[in-house]
């Protein structure tokens, strides 16, 4: 059997196999132990360039690509939105190609639209790292969701995984649903039916309407951000009526009498989609998903630069 | 001008119902005579059409010439050589230039650039309203005397059903249709492609079909307290079809029309996030694809209308969502209605012809789509069964933002005439 490599780009888990995924999945887990040194660096990335190229605002997913680039020795430039010729009205492959003409390595990408990640990787030969694109994908998320998964299961293949909340506009439910179905795991989707593209049906998984519900059927929740501003869009009368209705909440997790656990990508609208007091519980895998974060993105960006997996911490 | 005789081709003419191999004279710039073995004539230049179809020259009642405003991306000069290029003779140019086609000057402007590019004829379509804002009626009589054949605001949907009714009542007196670009705005805001699994996946906003269908039932049921006529422009959903199906069974002025690329694709072709699959109407799925090939074979859909949209490379080299709509398909919609329509069987050439030339020019009253002896000389002499490979630098519009690039299409047009005079003649190439 051959060893399964990345390619040069990771655009999302829809492209990848499930070998794949596990070989970013055992990468990472040497990984975990060089955050726990004290001196959090291996050579692994030296002389390697990466640029960080935000498109929109992120703290999360922008600190731990920077440490997770930073503990591998890379060097790393930070370029978002405002303050770069992108507020000038440079068109995204105008930036792409000056970035080549500087000749980085990679460039991890944010972007609003769907697709961006994909368009800079057709454009240039470096390495592209899919940040979150839009509604699309989120793909290092979706990893660090499986992993932290995998920790807490021993197992990702026969879990059952509820992603909550606002599927429609998420990438994070995208990537997990891909990531999720590609390891044998169920996935089923729960939320008001204005934010749950039905459509998703095809691909293999479930929709339960009721939180209830979904709280009974999985071994874990996946309880997704909602932004506040879909409820000036229409899509929810109300953030009230939403926690009322679909929110995570400890009387719920009660209720259903059993473990079950809980992810949340983050930012929270603590009080909305899920509570505090779920958040904070013995249930929550929230920080450790963070922690996992740096792991999976040293793992990918090592992967990608070429690096072999069965490479050991030193 | 020279007057040529057009020998051994197989003459297909919808208008009279006649299919034949024969000559055919042009003389003066009209159809002269048609028959078997016609002499030599005097003066006559000699056209071997041997294995070659002769028809009306096409018609498309749907482009987009993007002048005045957006000269970069196309002119009428270069949108109308394109046409010819592509086997048209006659084609309708959409109002949504800046500024808009809106009034008699700028309709005459749309005529006299046709005129002096001298290769299709190009008719001017106003708009609906001023400046295609949805508020307030363009003058219909001036703009037809100044040569409109249509109204629209395409590009935008007649929002206001009181403006649609208005528009409808009052394009009566002038014998015009209003050509309404079928889409329920609270619907389709922001909308980057169809609705479905392939949105779904790739994360883009869909439009859904009940978009579309929404207003296609307004435009019917006020086609019916009207009695004016409405025209559908590119339909693209299987419930659009079912629609007309039934407005037209009632009776009701309602005539529409879809494009090769809506009978051609379906929405998984946005995979990959290709701009170039990217129009308004969206691509839709397989069973609306289907649902339009039967009706253009049964007639629910009228006619075939390229809706030519032609983008700088650069506005279309973007991120997905904010590339623009369109395609530009002058050139390749006879070699695509013929491999996906004609070859697989579901309309023969004479009923193609009839739908690209002479359904279009009933439909919004125009001359052409006929080769009856006197008629002016718009016609196509096209080799149905050549095979050619759309190339970018063939092409002969200012735009070449297409999804066909680099196809295999069948049969292509080598002669093209207008007014008896060659406004386009393909250097002869070896097939390849």
């Amino acid at each position: 059997m051959t060893t399964p490599t990345l390619g040069k780009d990771l655009i999302g888990l829809e492209g990848l196999s499930a070998d794949q995924l596990r070989l970013i999945l055992d990468t990472a887990e040497p990984f975990k132990e060089v955050s726990e040194r004290a001196i959090k660096k291996v050579p692994a990335l030296r002389g390697k360039t990466i640029v960080n190229l935000f498109f929109e605002p992120s703290t999360r997913t922008r600190i731990s690509f920077e440490f997770a680039e930073k503990r591998l020795s890379a060097d790393t430039v930070n370029v978002a939105s405002s303050g770069s010729s992108v507020s000038k009205g440079e068109t995204l492959v105008d930036t792409a190609r000056n970035l080549e003409a500087m000749r980085i390595d990679m460039v991890v990408i944010r972007h609003p639209s769907s697709g961006a990640a994909q368009f800079l990787g057709d454009r240039i030969g470096s390495n592209v790292i899919n940040a979150g694109d839009g509604k699309h994908e989120h793909p290092t998320q979706g990893l660090l969701d499986l992993l932290t998964l995998r920790d807490r299961f021993g197992r990702i293949e026969g879990l059952k995984v509820a992603i909550c909340g606002d599927v429609l506009h998420s990438r994070v439910a995208r990537s997990n649903i891909w990531g999720l179905l590609k390891l044998g795991a169920e996935v089923a989707l729960c939320g008001p039916a204005t934010l749950i593209p039905r459509e998703l049906v095809e691909v293999g998984v479930q929709i339960i309407p009721r939180i209830d519900d979904a709280i009974a059927w999985a071994d874990a929740l996946n309880v997704l951000r909602l932004q506040l501003e879909r409820m000036q869009a229409g899509f929810i009368p109300s953030l009230r009526e939403y926690n009322r209705v679909f929110g995570v909440t400890k009387e719920r997790l009660d209720r259903a009498g059993k473990e079950i656990v809980i992810l949340h990508p983050g930012p929270m609208n603590r009080g909305v989609e899920i509570d505090s007091d779920v958040a904070d519980g013995p249930y929550s895998v929230i920080l450790p998903q963070v922690t996992n974060g740096v792991a999976i993105r040293m793992a990918v960006l090592y992967l990608l630069a070429g690096g072999a997996p069965e490479w050991q911490a030193i | 001008m020279t007057d040529l005789l057009i020998r051994g081709g197989r003459v297909i003419d919808p208008s009279r119902g006649t299919d034949g191999v024969a000559d055919l004279y042009v003389k003066d710039g009209k159809i002269e005579a048609v028959g078997r073995n016609i002499p030599s004539q005097p003066g006559a230049e000699i056209v071997d059409a041997t294995g070659k179809v002769v028809a009306p020259g096409l018609i498309d009642l749907h482009v987009h010439f993007r002048e005045p405003g957006f000269e970069h991306a196309e002119t009428i000069a270069s949108g109308a050589l394109s046409a010819v290029a592509g086997g048209f003779t006659a084609v309708c140019a959409m109002p949504n230039t800046d500024p808009v086609t809106d009034s008699q000057a700028t309709v005459g402007f749309v005529v006299r650039q046709s005129i002096r590019a001298g290769k299709a004829r190009v008719y001017p379509i106003g708009a609906v309203s001023m400046g295609q804002r949805g508020e307030q009626l363009t003058e219909f009589g001036e703009m037809v005397q100044a040569g409109a054949v249509a109204v629209s605001d395409d590009g935008k949907p007649v929002k206001s059903s009181h403006l649609m009714r208005t528009a409808l009542e009052y394009a009566k007196t002038f014998g015009i249709p209003v050509a309404d670009h079928c889409e329920d705005m609270s619907l389709a805001e922001g909308g980057a492609m169809h609705e479905g699994l392939v949105s779904a996946r790739l994360g883009l906003k869909g439009i859904p079909s009940a978009a579309e269908e929404i207003m296609v039932a307004r435009d019917i049921i006020l086609a019916g307290l009207t009695g004016g006529h409405v025209h559908l422009c590119h339909m693209s959903t299987r419930g659009s079809v079912e629609l007309i199906r039934w407005a037209k069974a009632k009776g009701l002025r309602v005539t529409a029309e879809a494009t090769p690329h809506h009978f051609t694709l379906t929405h998984e072709r946005c995979e990959g996030y290709d701009t170039n699959a990217k129009m308004n109407p969206p691509l839709r799925e397989a069973a609306d694809r289907e649902a339009i090939r039967q009706g253009l074979k049964d007639g629910t859909i009228d006619c075939i209308a390229s809706d030519h949209a032609p983008h700088h490379y650069d506005t279309k080299e973007r991120e997905f969502d904010e590339a623009p709509n369109g395609i530009v398909g002058l050139e390749t919609a006879l070699g695509l209605a013929i491999r996906e329509l004609v070859e697989p069987g579901i309309l023969s050439l004479p009923e193609l012809i009839a739908r690209m030339s002479t359904v279009p020019a009933q439909v919004f009253g125009l001359a052409g789509g006929t080769l009856a002896i006197g008629a002016p000389a718009d016609l196509v002499v096209f080799d149905p069964a050549r095979r050619w490979v759309v190339r970018r630098e063939d092409l002969h519009s200012k735009s070449t933002n297409t999804p066909f690039l680099n196809e295999t299409l069948v049969g292509q047009a080598v002669l093209t005439l207008v007014g008896g005079r060659v406004a386009f003649e393909r250097p002869d190439r070896p097939v390849s």
